[in-house]
């Protein structure tokens, strides 16, 4: 057989090219990876995927086409997931390592790991503020969205008809400006000459605004219902989708159904499109909860100091007080609890409506 | 459908009502933003009204800084979304196209990175590059762009081929298809599409990320960047004009490629 004839044969088994393609990537893959994160980890990670890959190669070549076939999905798999082990999972583990070390200075770069459990104390009592109005700021920016989006979705979803696109479309097209942009544009808009204010005072609620505990002092800007009301803004997409999603799978005659058993139109919208957007409301208010209580911001641009999240501190204490253990145990204490409630969140409801 | 009574009636305009506010609200920082790119602002912040100019219009890359900052974060968001879409797809179809042990756990693994606080991932590679003496720039925001990226063009990209018919891939090799030849006249043009969505969202994820890219830049300065260094001393007006033009840019993609999908649908329909 000469080498076109077998470059033939081999080409027309898309297994096999998938496996050499799946080496080469994987190779690339390992070299870059283990060249940036050099280290002894790191080369014990790379020689284990190298023998997985050796290992792999050899079964298929000495199995037969139905061995290969059962192999592909996990060579196509491997690059990425290769990647996100690398980058994902690995730098978890030192973030970690790095919430239970110590620093011997102020400018030691490099601490070391000494199951310092005091940088938990640090982070659950004097960050302890932070921690609370991160939660709850997420917490009422969440039922703001749902509020919001909720009738959006269901005017789309069921009086949409053919324009349902175009007006899924204007919901997602502002969210295509850049967010700091759109946050800045918040205090130009929520500024103490700015439009909102003036309209207030111009309506004289000035009182009214003040008591429900929105304005402070005749000021809009720089109060927690601002950074409220800018979480609020940028993650509402993600609430606006899920149950979008959920309301068009509703099949209408199920209402009509409803409604010619002398169901009110009250009891119907209760007991049929509220529990069965149940599922989208769930998805979206994780999707909003989420970045809302790692969000750093919103609380800067549109709060003051007695507004700061999580994440402020987090980025306060990693990048300008370099003490990147206390830094690390916030995120790891964010991140757990944050984490909590996605598995049992899947658990229950499955990954499917997160995408 | 039955007739309504006044009470519905009165229920659905509200609703229709309260969806209309939703709209308005959800555009009213776009409307800011564009009337302010015409705003000639006479201190250093474009926050007050001062007058109508089209200066900023004219000279829409005077600020150097914010221009310079736009090419890497359009370089970085090529190279990171090219590289982040081969990976993401490649799970994509091993995910939908075969059943095979551990589907479940990859899935909650893929979820995972888009479950997380940006500040969480961002924080933690960063300690992973600071421990490892990794240094920041180009390669550091890129390697963070593509992890975040690979997730979100895999999950993606399932969505869009869920439902794909994999037996037109068999069919095609029982008309005498090789089964190369096979996935690429059927499978890939097919699922193309999908795949071209997935890239087009992420080069808009990668742009636009803030606070992952923060953490590991170093002294990289990507386009948000900019605008958070520039936002304590100054925000002139180009910066506006910029994000109005970068808005136009990924409409007038996304109406493209739904007005293209949309005949080639048309056409697929005609046959």
């Amino acid at each position: 057989m000469n080498a076109t004839a077998r470059l033939a044969t081999v080409a027309s088994r898309p297994e096999r090219v998938g496996l050499g393609v799946m080496v080469t990537l994987s190779l690339g893959v390992i070299a870059l990876g283990a060249g940036w994160v050099a280290g002894p980890s790191a080369a014990v990670v790379a020689a284990a995927m190298l023998a997985t890959v050796v290992g792999l190669v050899s079964v298929a070549f000495v199995g037969g086409l139905e061995t290969r076939r059962a192999l592909a999905p996990y060579g196509l798999l491997k690059p990425g997931i290769l990647w996100l082990s690398l980058f994902f999972l690995a730098p978890l583990w030192s973030m970690v390592v790095m919430s239970l070390s110590s620093k011997e200075s102020r400018f030691d770069f490099f601490p070391s790991f000494t199951w310092e459990w005091d940088n938990y104390r640090i982070a659950l009592t004097d960050f302890r503020p932070q921690f609370l109005r991160s939660f709850g700021y997420a917490a009422v920016a969440t039922l703001l969205t749902i509020l919001i989006g909720f009738p959006l979705a269901y005017v789309i979803a069921f009086r949409g008809g053919r324009y349902r696109n175009i007006l899924l479309g204007l919901v997602v097209i502002p969210f295509f400006t850049s967010y700091l942009i759109r946050t800045l544009a918040w205090g130009n808009i929520l500024a103490d000459e700015g439009p909102v204010v003036s309209i207030i005072d111009g309506l004289g609620l000035q009182g009214a605004f003040e008591s429900l505990n929105i304005m402070d002092n005749g000021k809009l800007l720089n109060t927690p219902a601002a950074v409220i009301g800018g979480l609020t803004y940028n993650f509402l997409p993600f609430m606006v989708l899920p149950i979008y999603v959920s309301l068009e799978k509703i099949d209408p005659h199920l209402i009509d159904a409803a409604m010619d058993l002398y169901s009110s139109a009250s009891a119907a919208f209760r007991r049929i499109v509220v529990p069965l957007a149940l599922p989208g409301i769930f998805a979206g208010s994780l999707l909003v909860f989420i970045p809302a209580a790692g969000d750093f911001v919103n609380a800067q641009f549109l709060g003051n100091p007695q507004t700061t999240m999580v994440g402020n501190s987090i980025q306060d204490q990693f990048l300008r007080q370099l003490n990147y253990p206390v830094a690390s145990a916030m995120s790891f204490v964010l991140m757990f609890i944050i984490t909590i409630a996605v598995l049992v969140y899947t658990k229950f409801m499955g990954t499917e409506d997160l995408a | 459908m039955t007739a309504f009574s006044r009470r519905q009636r009165i229920g659905q305009r509200l609703i229709n009502g309260v969806a209309g506010l939703g709209l308005f609200y959800i555009f009213l920082p776009i409307l800011v933003i564009v009337i302010f790119s015409f705003n000639a602002p006479k201190g250093k912040y474009n926050i007050k009204w001062q007058g109508f100019t089209l200066d900023n219009w004219a000279k829409p890359f005077a600020e150097s800084e914010l221009t310079a900052a736009l090419w890497v974060s359009l370089r970085i968001a090529l190279i990171s979304t090219f590289c982040a879409t081969i990976l993401g797809s490649l799970i994509a179809l091993a995910l939908s196209r075969y059943k095979f042990k551990g589907s479940g756990g990859i899935n909650l693994f893929l979820v995972l990175p888009l479950t997380s606080p940006e500040i969480v991932l961002g924080s933690s590679l960063a300690t992973l590059f600071l421990n490892r003496g990794v240094d920041f720039g180009y390669v550091t925001v890129i390697i963070a762009h593509v992890m975040f990226q690979i997730s979100f063009v895999a999950v993606t990209v399932r969505a869009r081929i869920r439902g794909f018919d994999w037996t037109l891939e068999q069919a095609a090799m029982d008309l005498g298809a090789t089964p190369s030849r096979a996935f690429w006249k059927i499978t890939f043009p097919l699922i193309l599409p999908g795949i071209l969505a997935a890239a087009l969202l992420s080069f808009a994820l990668s742009i636009d990320d803030f606070i992952i890219t923060f953490f590991n830049a170093g002294s990289l300065v990507t386009f948000p960047l900019q605008i958070f260094g520039a936002s304590r001393v100054k925000i002139p007006p180009q910066i506006n004009v910029l994000a109005t033009m970068l808005l136009f840019a990924s409409v007038s993609l996304m109406v493209a490629g739904t007005v293209i999908g949309n005949r080639r649908q048309r056409k697929l329909a005609g046959n």
